[in-house]
């Protein structure tokens, strides 16, 4: 049997993913995925995304054996794919370069995205600007004011970001308007999604952009080690960093996986985001997949400190990995993930996201009680400086509590 | 007989085309929601569609999206709904009415539980905007087997290879949206109207009710001229976000359906 299998022609991975969207957009996606179909097979298509993936993102990036974070944590070898030497600072553009691809073969002129902590709303609008194509960015209000710097970029790089002020103003709330507007311009728009959910074929699409991350990393491992890694870290919002990671690995029963989810507060104060830790399977955005919502069935909002990973669901294939147990999900708190934060910075001189945070923050758990010889290998996902204002004001705070 | 066929039969004996309503539960609380529910039929309203509140209503307007919230922060629940519409039944036999919404709260409560609570209730159909056809084993057939009609919305995206597919688990009527876009974005046009009709009835021969964008009685009567049904949504939902009074809220409701009623009842 194998876990590299899915989805189903349905879309669905065991009982989660599917095409749960308005008729509307049904016809849509079915040539969405026809296209996408046809272009995986292309070999002309995957030529120019290998082009576009080494000449212009920077792939392959680097595998970093993490000499200082493995001696401070006195256990495992660490590793970090470095994610966050990517053009634009994050795994995000090896999807959008996959997608923009696609919208060209299909002929549509305008793309619209929805974005959380701004990465994918940048990313978007680097590969828009690159192929000359408009493109409309929405981001919730609360995220604007906390991603600055994010906001800026896309603006610089000729994108349009519609401020939403629905809900908490956070990605979930970003990714309703950028529905609505796909449903409204439907014949001309290309609707970019950045994560690893949303309705088939999207989940397996943007992981088969993302599963670079994987194919190279078990590359660089062999030729560094000789071997595969015993185990795999990455933090998970919607999970594409993680499921790039993961994927090329599932079927290898001696490499632990784990997935680490946003504790935000601690899951039993209930401001977090862990869907899979604090949720139920429930069905939004396309899919069904497990969801932060109450005893009617209304989606709760989650909090995390990090903007990328605010957000109360999950891609439907971890919903599934979970569901049957190939995959092990934990949290991390808010804290945890600052702290961790700060160690990646002053040992390894790598700023690294509040989102990789999270998964170096389980490495530093669970690294120091493994033995010298285990192999882990960890997603450094992308990096911090979108981060700064949230981690001054953050330590504003803790010195005013501390006064 | 179905208490839908019924009606839609009734109104073609008469030659006229159905007012439907929509309006969300519990907007703008249970008391004044429930008035304006009581109060429609007698206004004019031929069919009710009952809007099921959600956090996260993706194919609707601003206008919806709002009715969602005031209702959710009144407290609104699917078990508040349902008696609604108990409360409704008690005194109303005859007006078919239809829930409204999205999937989750109905598969948060169990599809099996919802189907049947909804059928005691009084409930006579069901339209889930987040639900196509390839998904017609999660509710549409359970509905169906337990009694309740599954209207279907049909686009101007669904085209003639995929219409079959989309009518034929479909039952009471059909639902036209009529532009692409959102619930309360502008109005299609009455060429575009007459094509899209044609069409549908090349492939049903269940009633036609067209809905989005359509506000004022004129609109209302020229749709009714084309069409077995016309749905009317945000323009009524905005009577309550603008209402100073939630008593307020009920006349502005059922003084617009009159004027809307007066304008598709005397259409041909």
């Amino acid at each position: 049997m194998s876990y590299r299998n899915g989805p189903d022609a349905r879309g669905l991975f065991g009982r989660f993913g599917g095409q749960f969207v308005a008729e509307i957009l049904m016809p849509l996606i079915n040539d969405l995925a026809a296209e996408y179909e046809k272009a995986k097979g292309d070999p002309a298509f995957l030529q120019e995304l290998a082009y576009f993936q080494r000449d212009y993102v920077g792939r392959p990036s680097p595998l970093y054996f993490a000499e200082r974070l493995t001696e401070h944590c006195g256990g495992a070898k660490i590793y970090l794919k470095r994610e966050e030497l990517n053009h634009t600072g994050a795994h995000k553009i090896n999807n959008c370069i996959g997608q923009i691809l696609l919208a060209r073969r299909m002929g549509k002129k305008r793309i619209i995205a929805e974005t959380g902590a701004g990465m994918h709303g940048v990313a978007t609008a680097t590969v828009a600007a690159r192929f000359g194509l408009d493109c409309v960015i929405y981001m919730g209000t609360t995220d604007i004011d906390r991603q600055q710097a994010n906001v800026f970029r896309m603006k610089l790089l000729g994108a349009t970001v519609i401020p939403v002020t629905a809900g908490t103003g956070t990605l979930k709330d970003a990714m309703n308007e950028a529905l609505r507007d796909w449903v409204t311009n439907v014949d001309t728009t290309f609707y970019l999604i950045g994560t690893v959910a949303g309705p088939h074929p999207y989940p397996a699409m943007v992981r088969d952009f993302q599963a670079v991350i994987g194919k190279e990393t078990r590359e660089q491992l062999q030729e560094k080690e000789g071997r595969l890694p015993d185990s795999l870290v990455a933090c998970i919002g919607g999970g594409s960093n993680a499921m790039g990671l993961f994927h090329p690995f599932l079927d290898e029963p001696s490499v632990k996986i784990i997935g680490v989810e946003a504790a935000g507060y601690g899951i039993e104060t209930g401001k977090h985001a862990a869907s899979l830790n604090g949720g139920l399977p429930g069905v939004l955005h396309g899919n069904r997949t497990f969801l932060l919502q109450d005893d009617d069935g209304q989606i709760i909002d989650a909090h995390s400190i990090s903007a990328g990973l605010d957000y109360p669901g999950i891609g439907p294939e971890h919903a599934w990995l979970h569901d049957i147990g190939r995959v092990q999900y934990t949290s991390i708190t808010d804290q945890e993930a600052l702290d961790a934060f700060h160690t990646c910075c002053r040992l390894e001189g790598i700023i690294p996201a509040l989102e990789s945070s999270h998964a170096l923050a389980e490495v530093f758990k669970q690294a120091p009680k493994l033995p010298k010889d285990h192999l882990m290998v960890v997603n450094l996902s992308g990096r911090g400086d979108k981060d700064m204002q949230t981690v001054m004001h953050h330590m504003q705070d803790q010195l005013e509590k501390h006064a | 007989m179905s208490r839908l066929q019924q009606r839609f039969a009734e109104l073609k004996q008469q030659n006229r085309a159905a007012l439907v309503t929509f309006v969300t539960a519990g907007d703008p609380d249970y008391p004044h929601a429930l008035a304006i529910l009581k109060g429609l039929p007698e206004a004019g309203a031929d069919v009710i569609e009952l809007g099921m509140p959600f956090t996260d209503p993706m194919a609707d307007g601003p206008a919806i999206q709002l009715a969602n919230i005031r209702a959710l922060e009144q407290g609104q629940n699917m078990l508040k709904t349902l008696s609604m519409v108990r409360e409704f039944r008690k005194e109303n036999s005859q007006t078919p009415l239809v829930l409204m919404g999205y999937y989750n709260p109905i598969y948060h409560y169990g599809v099996a539980r919802f189907v049947a609570d909804a059928k005691e209730a009084g409930v006579d159909g069901l339209i889930v905007v987040d639900l196509p056809p390839e998904h017609n084993d999660e509710l549409c057939e359970p509905a169906q087997a337990g009694g309740l009609d599954f209207i279907r919305l049909t686009t101007p995206t669904t085209d003639d290879h995929r219409l079959p597919k989309v009518l034929e688990g479909s039952s009471g009527f059909v639902y036209y949206v009529s532009v692409t876009g959102v619930t309360g974005a502008q109005a299609a046009t009455l060429d575009h109207l007459d094509q899209a009709v044609a069409r549908l009835r090349r492939h049903t021969e269940l009633p036609l009710c067209i809905g989005f964008g359509i506000r004022t009685p004129e609109h209302a009567a020229s749709v009714a001229q084309r069409a077995e049904g016309v749905v009317v949504g945000s323009a009524l939902v905005d009577r309550i976000a603008k209402a100073n009074t939630p008593a307020q809220a009920v006349e502005d409701v059922l003084s617009l359906c009159r004027q809307l009623a007066e304008g598709v009842h005397n259409a041909r």
